[in-house]
């Protein structure tokens, strides 16, 4: 229905968007708020013992996998959360670097800008003001950008669904957060290996750790800057390339990168017009001189 | 078949209703046979062969819309988009700038010599974006919200809003700017002079529309720089895409020129078929000028990412190709245009083509998450259903262009441009 609200509504923004362009709501889309929360990864901790997995399975009511979450067979392979026949928002992997084994549990990152958040058309993917990426069942057009434009490999979709195929990642157990309770995999995890919290604490958090053990920490924070910062942090003993860490993602938030094509938009709409109107107008006269030529030449014949 | 003729019905009596539909169905539709004469004349070879490709992707469409996309594509988490996009979208919508082109050259430039050729730039460009729209009818998860971003939700900061929205309203001015044909065609004169007084207004609102997103279907691409191949992102993504789309438009009307010369004289007019060479050297001499731009754009921004080191790697030899196909089309069009050889530019316009198409394939298909181990590009049931639509469209335009005037004059308004 097109009521009065709507119409202004669909009006209003239209009309916003021509004048301000892209790059004006961008960024009010991505104002950050300062206590949203993330989570720390301290990969010096991990067992790999998968009751994170378990509990993310519980939580968000997935399918049973084919396996136990007890089976460590599962670490011959490096898995992806979500694929076409194992349906997880999170996986953990085993990796053996200069004789040491490390875990690596890998999920959504929940970037601060998210790649995924601006190539969406529908805004069903939104950075809440809690932390977690959301996606809105009720809007997706199932258009794919978001898994084309995420630096992490994340989002995947359901393509075996013809009627109701959705975009799969983990939400940093949103439905939890927003009534107070902390996401599950954290709750889970038997010897603290994730930490839920305020972003800028978990921040001071693992600076701590790497200041208070030098030789056991490498000194970096991976998602402190990675992709512009992202919600879900990392801290390691073990360079984090030998982990399958993104290293190519750069500290420039994603969102940037399409703004300036996107700001461009009001430049065309105001120059083309004006400039084009131009040529027809000019193109006319000479017509109108090159008849008047001929005439006057048929003139003097006469 | 013979020429094309307005048949008129000479009675002395009043004709019945009966009669009037049949003549009028007859007139219109069956292109002046009675319906049984019509249906006889359908069945060709060629018309069977088409029937069996449009029944094969027809059922794979079927599949898709029961089983999801799983069904008939190779589509994963590692692969999102494939052969429908790649082919419908990317590779379908920079030729159909063909309409915006000629249309700017006729109608704002008033460059007359392209006169003859406008009508058919502009039925090409609004089937290809048509038939876009039908590609991503199909490719997309809910296709039944394909209206969401421009009534429902709006994310205003994605490129691919920008797509949705222009190629909606692009799609609606090439409608109305087709419509005089149509209306011709149905004889309805008042609405006709009212479409036509909306030429100039609409002609500059497409190319507005059209600029933005060329550009736009490339730009979407800016947002996954580790993903694509470095020797083919770059920030000037967009501006390739936009002046590659001009030098696509043209060598699809080269080429089309050429087929409708071949395979559609009875629905032209004669001097429609003897201006054919003239525009093809007039329009040869603009692509050439417009690929030489492309390519000093090109290796300019290759240089500037810093790509060139890539170059002696499988995908570098597999850029090479794509670069040394449309490096030589220019020449070829300027040696074509010196020489006059007709022949030889529509030639390069279709390397062109095939040129162009490679180019977006690998922007979204070939070199995108390159750094992936296991790719599959695509599923042959894929294949088989892009060539079904494409089928489909090409009968659709034989459709129109045996009855609407496109490749001629309504004989009523033979003196009205």
């Amino acid at each position: 229905m097109v009521t009065r609200r709507n119409f202004l509504k669909i009006g209003g923004s239209v009309i916003a968007w021509s004048v301000l362009g892209g790059r004006a709501l961008a960024s009010l889309d991505f104002e950050g708020n300062p206590d949203r929360f993330g989570m720390l990864s301290d990969m010096t901790r991990c067992i790999g013992c998968r009751r994170c997995e378990a509990a993310c399975n519980k939580a968000n009511n997935l399918p049973a996998p084919k396996t136990s979450f007890e089976d460590t067979s599962v670490f011959e392979e490096k898995r992806k959360p979500y694929v076409a026949d194992v349906q997880s928002y999170t996986a953990v992997n085993r990796y053996e670097v200069n004789g040491k084994t490390v875990y690596r549990k890998v999920q959504c990152m929940h970037c601060d800008e998210p790649a995924c958040v601006s190539a969406c058309p529908v805004a069903a993917l939104k950075k809440s003001k809690e932390g977690p990426v959301t996606w809105n069942e009720k809007v997706c057009i199932g258009c794919r950008y978001c898994i084309i434009a995420c630096p992490f490999y994340v989002p995947a979709y359901e393509y075996s669904s013809a009627f109701s195929p959705n975009v799969q990642k983990c939400f940093m157990c949103y439905h939890r957060i927003s009534e107070g309770v902390i996401p599950a995999c954290t709750e889970a995890c038997p010897v603290e290996a994730i930490t839920f919290g305020r972003r800028s604490d978990l921040i001071k958090q693992a600076k701590l750790r790497i200041w208070g053990e030098p030789d056991k920490y490498i000194d970096h924070i991976y998602g402190e800057q990675e992709a512009g910062g992202t919600g879900w942090l990392y801290i390691s003993g073990v360079p984090f390339s030998e982990l399958d860490f993104q290293m190519d993602v750069g500290i420039t938030s994603y969102p940037k990168l399409t703004k300036d094509f996107l700001s461009m938009v009001n430049l065309t709409l105001v120059s083309w017009p004006a400039l084009l109107g131009g040529f027809y107008l000019a193109s006319k006269r000479k017509q109108h001189t090159a008849h008047d030529e001929i005439s006057d030449k048929e003139d003097d014949k006469q | 078949m013979s020429g094309y003729m307005e048949k008129k019905m000479h009675t002395d009596r009043e004709l019945t209703g009966a009669e009037i539909v049949s003549t009028w169905l007859s007139d219109k539709l069956f292109l002046g046979l009675t319906m049984k004469e019509y249906v006889k004349t359908l069945i060709t070879p060629l018309n069977m062969v088409a029937g069996l490709i449009v029944l094969g992707g027809l059922y794979f469409i079927l599949l898709r819309f029961i089983f999801g996309l799983e069904a008939v594509t190779e589509a994963s988490n590692e692969q999102p988009w494939g052969l429908f996009l790649s082919w419908g979208l990317f590779s379908g919508v920079p030729f159909s700038a063909s309409g915006f082109v000629i249309g700017t050259a006729v109608y704002i430039f008033g460059l007359k010599r392209y006169q003859p050729v406008v009508k058919n730039a502009i039925l090409l460009g609004f089937l290809g974006y048509l038939f876009a729209v039908v590609f991503l009818m199909i490719d997309l998860g809910r296709p039944w919200r394909i209206y969401y971003p421009m009534f429902v939700s709006f994310g205003t900061a994605s490129v691919m809003f920008l797509v949705a929205w222009h190629v909606a309203l692009y799609l609606s001015v090439q409608f109305f700017e087709f419509s005089p044909s149509t209306l011709e065609w149905l004889g309805l004169k008042n609405l006709r002079k009212l479409a036509v007084s909306m030429t100039l207004g609409l002609t500059i609102f497409g190319v507005m529309l059209s600029t933005l997103h060329q550009s736009a279907l490339s730009a979407m691409f800016l947002l996954a720089p580790g993903k694509l191949h470095p020797l083919w992102y770059t920030s000037y993504l967009p501006w390739l895409a936009f002046i590659s789309s001009i030098g696509g438009a043209i060598a699809l009307v080269i080429v089309v020129s050429r087929l409708t010369q071949v395979f559609l004289k009875n629905r032209a007019d004669s001097n429609y078929l003897s201006s054919i060479n003239d525009i093809t050297l007039g329009l040869g001499k603009a692509a050439s000028l417009v690929l030489f731009t492309y390519l000093g754009l090109r290796l300019i921004s290759v240089t500037h990412e810093g790509a060139w080191m890539y170059l002696n790697t499988p995908f570098g030899y597999w850029f090479l190709v794509e670069i040394t196909l449309l490096a030589t089309v220019p020449f070829l069009f300027y040696h074509g245009v010196q020489k006059k050889n007709v022949r030889l530019i529509q030639y390069t316009a279709a390397l062109t083509m095939v040129g162009i198409i490679m180019n977006r394939f690998n922007i979204s298909l070939i070199a995108f998450n390159w750094q992936l181990p296991h790719r599959e590009l695509f599923f042959w049931k894929e294949a088989v259903v892009v060539v079904a639509v494409v089928t489909i469209e090409i009968l659709v335009y034989r459709w129109i262009v045996n009855r609407m005037p496109v490749l001629r004059q309504h004989p009523d308004y033979m003196d009205d441009h």
